[in-house]
């Protein structure tokens, strides 16, 4: 069988007669996420880099204008799926918006606190996968322990370790199961144990050190120029966080600090995706004692569904139970952007809707996309063995990052 | 922290008003419709005077009926002032070329890719539009509205039976 690479690398062309042109995935161990590297390489050092990535991608803007607006959701738990429950938030804000939806105090609330709970989750994945590349084996397990135990927890809040499709447009699916908060509260100070031996591991570690301090530097302007944006932003020095410049959800209530970086490098994006885990337990112990009773789903016969027991009994829920899942919800004519900080950065959402029960046109702001399109400018000069350590930093995820 | 100055809409209506054809508030959102020509010189103007120094994001919506069919959208972010702005510039199918932007962002090159893959939307001055999200061979531009959604292309042939 004849299959021929799906983009020509110009490198191949182009390349100084002395250099070596090298691939670096599609199908790497160390490309968690299908993504192809050419790097033009003189002796160790990469000369020039081409990132290639569209791997994964499954159309998810043209899959979501044939979708009703509820059916979306489980597609945009597959954008980050190490953070699912940010992406499904920025997402329904979108629609509720546009609805004019405003939400209950408690949904308000349990969002904010999913959104540091999953952001602990993933920044946990992204440290944990990228020391495990440079052979921090103990490190990585206890990582994957935490991550573990965050998503066996969300699995009982949801009924998923990853995918949670948890978020309802205007509203969610289901409250908090009893002794979930509890249960919280112990993997939150197990969480608090393991970080202490991580920093404990890493922070003075000669080999971790080298291997990281003052490489892939950035200034803040580079960063800018270039669209980074959250941890990776930040670690430049730059405070630019959407959850104090634009706060959402309950974020203007809480007390929590912006943690940067001195230099823009590797280790200070280690570092700050460290001290952002520190502020999300804070977060999310602070949105514990914000935690009032009361429904978690907005009243709105446009979006909410009837209660079971009503659409068994009485004629008007069912139609209205047949409306809401065969024509889906109505949305009204007009666009919006909508952006959350993801993990990631900024994750947003422009959706125009042509007053049909589907979008017109729904696409998202990926940062691990507009990472990709800057990493270049952060391999080239280091040597080869750096690539994987500043990938890793960068915390790209291919099913965002394709879509 | 930076310091937050909020944004007057005006301002921007005074500074950048005779290149703009059309300008109103979406979601407490400024948004701006103009030309294809006067692009440059207001994502410079946006830059320069009012520090939109990052530019978040550009994507096209495709109204087949309409003429011109194409409206590019871009989304740009200000540091100083803590504020979001959306520029929308028509683009007619006949002739689908707009301006880069990567000699101002380096984000650009990147993102345009996209929009030149997903719409067919030329960016005279970008260098690199080899495809991004898609494979070389591909035909056709599948967010247009006319690309059926059942359109398989595969790069290996399926198996038969």
């Amino acid at each position: 069988m004849n299959a021929s690479p799906p983009i020509a690398a110009h490198l191949d062309r182009s390349a100084d007669g002395g250099n070596v042109v090298v691939n670096i995935g599609p199908s790497h161990p160390a490309t968690h996420g299908t993504i192809q590297i050419v790097a033009e390489l003189d002796g160790e050092t990469v000369k020039r880099a081409d990132v290639h990535c569209g791997y994964l991608h499954r159309g998810f803007e043209k899959e979501a204008e044939h979708h009703t607006y509820h059916k979306v959701i489980p597609y945009v738990d597959r954008l980050n799926y190490c953070s699912a429950l940010n992406n499904g938030f920025a997402y329904a804000e979108a629609v509720e918006k546009l609805l004019g939806i405003e939400l209950t105090r408690r949904c308000i609330v349990i969002r904010t606190l999913l959104c540091e709970y999953n952001r602990i989750a993933d920044h946990v994945t992204c440290v944990a996968a990228s020391i495990m590349e440079m052979g921090a084996m103990t490190a990585f397990l206890y990582l994957m322990t935490v991550r573990d135990y965050i998503f066996e927890h969300l699995n009982h809040l949801t009924g998923a370790r990853l995918t949670y499709s948890y978020v309802r447009i205007g509203g969610l699916a289901r409250d908090l199961p009893e002794g979930w908060l509890t249960r919280l509260e112990e993997i939150l100070v197990f969480t608090e144990r393991y970080l202490e031996r991580i920093h404990g591991l890493l922070d003075h570690n000669r080999i971790f050190i080298d291997r990281t301090r003052d490489v892939a530097v950035m200034t803040p302007e580079h960063a800018l120029n270039w669209g980074f944006t959250g941890p990776t932003l930040r670690s430049t020095g730059l405070a630019l966080d959407l959850r104090k410049d634009a706060p959402y959800l309950a974020y203007p209530e809480l007390d929590f600090e912006v943690p940067v970086g001195i230099k823009g490098d590797n280790y200070d994006r280690y570092y700050v995706r460290m001290c952002e885990i520190d502020e999300s337990i804070a977060m999310v112990r602070e949105c514990v004692g914000l935690l009032s009773d009361g429904p978690v789903s907005v009243d709105d016969p446009r979006v909410t569904l009837p209660e079971k027991e009503a659409v068994y009994t009485e004629i008007e829920a069912l139609v209205h139970h047949f409306k809401l899942v065969s024509q889906g919800i109505v949305v009204p004519a007009g666009e919006i952007y909508v952006s959350h900080e993801a993990p990631n950065g900024e994750l947003g959402f422009y959706l125009v809707s042509d007053g049909t029960s589907r979008p017109y046109k729904l696409h998202v702001r990926a940062p691990s996309f507009v990472h990709m399109g800057g990493m270049h400018t952060l391999l080239e000069g280091y040597e080869v063995a750096d690539v994987v350590p500043t990938f890793g930093s960068m915390n790209m995820v291919g099913g965002e990052c394709d879509r | 922290m930076t310091e937050r100055t909020p944004l007057s809409f005006g301002a921007i209506e005074r500074e950048l008003g005779p290149l703009v054809e059309r300008s109103w508030q979406s979601f407490a959102m400024p948004v701006l419709e103009l030309r294809v020509d006067n692009l440059l010189p207001v994502v410079a103007g946006l830059r320069d005077r009012f520090d939109f120094a990052l530019f978040l994001d550009v994507t096209a919506v495709d109204y087949p009926e309409r003429s011109p069919r194409f409206d590019l959208v871009y989304h740009f972010y200000s540091r100083r002032h803590h504020q979001r702005i959306r520029l929308k510039v028509p683009v007619p199918a006949e002739r689908p070329v707009v301006p880069t932007l990567t000699g101002h962002y380096g984000s650009a090159r990147y993102m345009e890719r996209e929009v030149h893959d997903m719409y067919g939307i030329e960016f005279a001055g970008n260098a690199d539009l080899r495809p991004i999200l898609l494979y070389e061979g591909f035909v056709g531009h599948p967010l247009r509205k006319d690309y059926p959604i059942e359109r398989e292309q595969p790069v290996v042939p399926y198996r038969a039976g």
